[in-house]
């Protein structure tokens, strides 16, 4: 009971950072009905200007709280200048070309941006000393105590409050009811007088920016990066988003708990090594039996 | 060109400039390393200005380009001219390049090292054409075609090592083997939307390679399978001095022993199996199942009002692609004569598939050109190991953005009523 206990904590945890990536997956594939290969390793390099932002405030020795805002914030601007970039150089273009090509072009992206920072910041694997530790104990009397970390209450709270800003813009703001109309029909859209391109770049950079904040959780989760995570992290969010239902935003966080708890407990009641195959397995499966995926709107094809 | 054109494009010049520094600010300037404990941050402006002068620079260059209204880009001038070259050629090329690939071990300056080079070459000529079938012809844009490659290769090297079975009859094991393995995979995913099957087969790219990993008592993990048997020429091996009651393949045709007779061999090998692979698909486009392929690519629905049973016909596809890539992959294990995980990683999916798309999805020549152009050029920049992957990718964006349909744009259909010349 504590084990399971554990497991849904770290489950709960692993599943807000899949969450927060899978929103920008979710929103892109929303708005312009493609699937943005390339957010994964966004995510990376949100990872990266994390790292290289702690370990320059960490020199300085400013207050803790005062560090993590500061890198949040740098974090999401620098990385939302890639989202968009990537946007404007490899899928603008293609808007209106054939299906697959704006796939082809995000995969280019992709391998693009991983042997970028690979080059750029060299192959080898990046340690960071813990910021946060200590955390609150439970069960301390039975066998195995249960314990959850201060980061983990920090990464679950600020998932929280992110959701909640989120929520708040996209359904109560000008901004999202364009980004929503956008989604329904972008040619009324534009007819009404948005600019639907601008409100295209909006949901990049906003994806983007909740990708870096997923990035900056890896680092203090994790300690660990290189210019490789950005893959596994990028197809585990995007089966979330899948399995939330892809276009739903509400489905893309609940989707992005399940793979977590999915992941922890095959982790940890299955088996360590085969932990991504059960990813790619829950991919497959509910792609077969439920193509809509839990919150999502049924696809209908016309000719 | 009017002054206030001049002063737009400064500003929007400028504006790349900011973008650009931030974009290579923090990862291009700002370089972790480790030192002793934790990391260090070691500066590196002069990389970022640089990058940052030439974004400005060549935005700049643009926009100048553009305000003269040449819409047409050299890129895509020089490509059209080219596609416009070849196609009415095609024919002619596909016949100097076959000549030319025959005679190609005897020509005088052809050494070891590009022996190798074209049989990696080929050897990826094969995949495209086997995938071309898939991605090319049925239109499913496969991202897991390694998967095959790797149960082909693996399939060979077990039943060689285990049972001593000649390569001649491994090779088709290994072929059934994969397609067997295409249609288990292919079954349940098939009727999945574009996009979600490519994501779905990259999934199952990943799990067979994460098997092959971790199942140690069969495929002995991530350290691999060595001592692989080399292919005999019909019973003739390349051994220096064979074993008792043999003939190797020198004594039998009186030659000197020379390293070379096995890499010939492959070579001669390889291009036969490819060869196979493009005469059989050149032939079964005029089947009825050929044609149901490229009439699903076009309108999935037309064709199930039609009466065409899509889910069966996509299986086909992917069933026969997955057997090229079988064969090419045991011809793969039998080369090496080592196999391991690491070869099967989901770049070299993304390579063939770049293959295909580069070359102009259905083109059988645009393959050709394809594998030589990626595989020559980096080949020749070995030495820029790290620059080659961005190059690489970055070409595929660029030809996304202004060829959409490849090099050779080959979408014609192969069928027309009568009367309609066009």
């Amino acid at each position: 009971m504590e084990y399971f206990i554990q497991q849904l904590v770290n489950g709960i945890t692993l599943g807000s950072i899949y969450g927060l990536i899978a929103i920008g997956y979710t929103m892109v594939y929303g708005i312009i009905g493609m699937i943005n290969f390339a957010h994964g390793d966004i995510f990376m390099i949100g990872a990266f200007v994390a790292l290289i932002s702690f370990i320059i405030f960490g020199l300085t020795g400013v207050a803790l709280p005062i560090i993590l805002l500061l890198v949040l914030l740098i974090a999401m601007f620098f990385t939302a200048c890639y989202g968009w970039t990537v946007e404007k150089l490899a899928y603008k273009p293609l808007r209106g070309s054939f299906r697959l090509a704006p796939l082809i072009s995000a995969l280019g992206m992709s391998i693009v941006l991983q042997n970028y920072v690979q080059v750029a910041q060299g192959a080898r694997v990046k340690p960071m000393q813990p910021l946060i530790s200590g955390g609150l104990e439970f069960f301390k009397n039975s066998e195995f105590i249960v314990t959850v970390s201060y980061l983990q209450i920090f990464i679950v709270i600020l998932t929280i409050i992110l959701m909640g800003i989120f929520t708040y813009l996209i359904t109560k703001t000008d901004l999202g009811r364009a980004q929503r109309a956008c989604e329904q029909d972008r040619t009324m859209t534009a007819l009404l007088g948005i600019n639907v391109d601008r409100t295209i770049s909006i949901t990049f950079i906003i994806g983007s920016s909740l990708a870096s904040v997923a990035g900056m959780m890896f680092v203090l989760y994790y300690g660990v990066i290189d210019f490789y995570i950005g893959f596994l992290a990028g197809i585990k969010a995007f089966t979330a988003a899948v399995l939330g239902g892809i276009g739903s935003l509400p489905g893309a966080m609940l989707g992005g708990l399940l793979i977590g708890l999915i992941e922890t407990f095959w982790a940890g009641y299955v088996s360590l090594e085969y932990k991504d195959v059960a990813a790619f397995s829950v991919l497959i499966v509910v792609l077969i039996f439920f193509p809509t995926g839990f919150l999502g709107k049924p696809d209908i094809e016309k000719v | 060109m009017e002054k206030k054109d001049i002063i737009q494009s400064f500003k929007d010049s400028l504006f790349t400039g900011l973008i650009a520094l931030a974009l290579f600010g923090p990862i291009v300037g700002l370089r972790t390393a480790s030192k002793g404990e934790g990391l260090f941050i070691t500066p590196q402006w002069g990389i970022v200005f640089l990058l940052v002068g030439l974004c400005i620079l060549g935005r700049f260059l643009i926009n100048l380009n553009s305000a003269r209204k040449t819409e047409i880009t050299f890129f895509s001038k020089f490509t059209s001219k080219f596609s416009a070259i070849t196609e009415d050629k095609a024919k002619h090329f596909a016949i100097t390049a076959i000549l030319f690939s025959a005679v190609f071990p005897f020509l005088p300056f052809t050494d070891r090292y590009f022996m190798d080079v074209a049989i990696m070459i080929l050897t990826y000529i094969m995949l495209g054409w086997g995938l071309n079938i898939v991605v090319g012809l049925a239109g499913l844009l496969d991202l897991g075609y390694v998967a095959f490659y790797a149960v082909g290769a693996y399939s060979y090297a077990l039943i060689a090592t285990t049972f001593g079975w000649s390569f001649w009859i491994c090779l088709p094991l290994a072929g059934v083997f994969a397609a067997f393995f295409g249609i288990l995979l292919g079954f349940p995913v098939l009727r999945l939307r574009g996009d979600y099957l490519a994501i779905v087969t990259l999934g199952f790219g990943e799990i067979i390679r994460i098997i092959l990993i971790n199942w140690y008592e069969v495929t002995n993990g991530p350290d691999g399978i060595t001592g692989i048997p080399r292919p005999s020429f019909f019973g003739l091996p390349f051994k220096r001095s064979p074993d008792e009651g043999e003939t190797s393949f020198h004594l039998f045709f009186n030659l000197e022993y020379s390293t070379m007779h096995r890499i010939i061999f492959l070579y001669y090998l390889i291009l036969v199996l490819a060869l196979i692979t493009n005469y059989f698909t050149l032939k079964i486009r005029k089947l009825p199942v050929g044609r149901a392929w490229e009439a699903l690519r076009e309108d999935e629905i037309a064709c199930k009002s039609l009466g065409v049973n899509p889910t069966n016909t996509k299986l086909t596809a992917f069933a026969i692609g997955a057997m090229f890539g079988g064969f090419a992959g045991s011809f793969f294990a039998t080369r090496q004569a080592f196999i391991s995980p690491e070869s099967f990683t989901f770049i070299e999916s993304a390579i063939i598939v770049a293959i295909v798309v580069l070359g102009g999805m259905g083109s059988q020549t645009g393959v050709v050109l394809a594998s030589i152009f990626l595989i020559g050029i980096t080949e020749m920049f070995r030495d820029l190991e790290q620059y080659r992957m961005i190059a690489f990718g970055g070409a595929m964006v660029l030809i996304m953005v202004f060829k959409p349909k490849g090099i050779l744009a080959n979408r014609k259909p192969t069928i027309l009523m009568h009367g309609d010349k066009k």
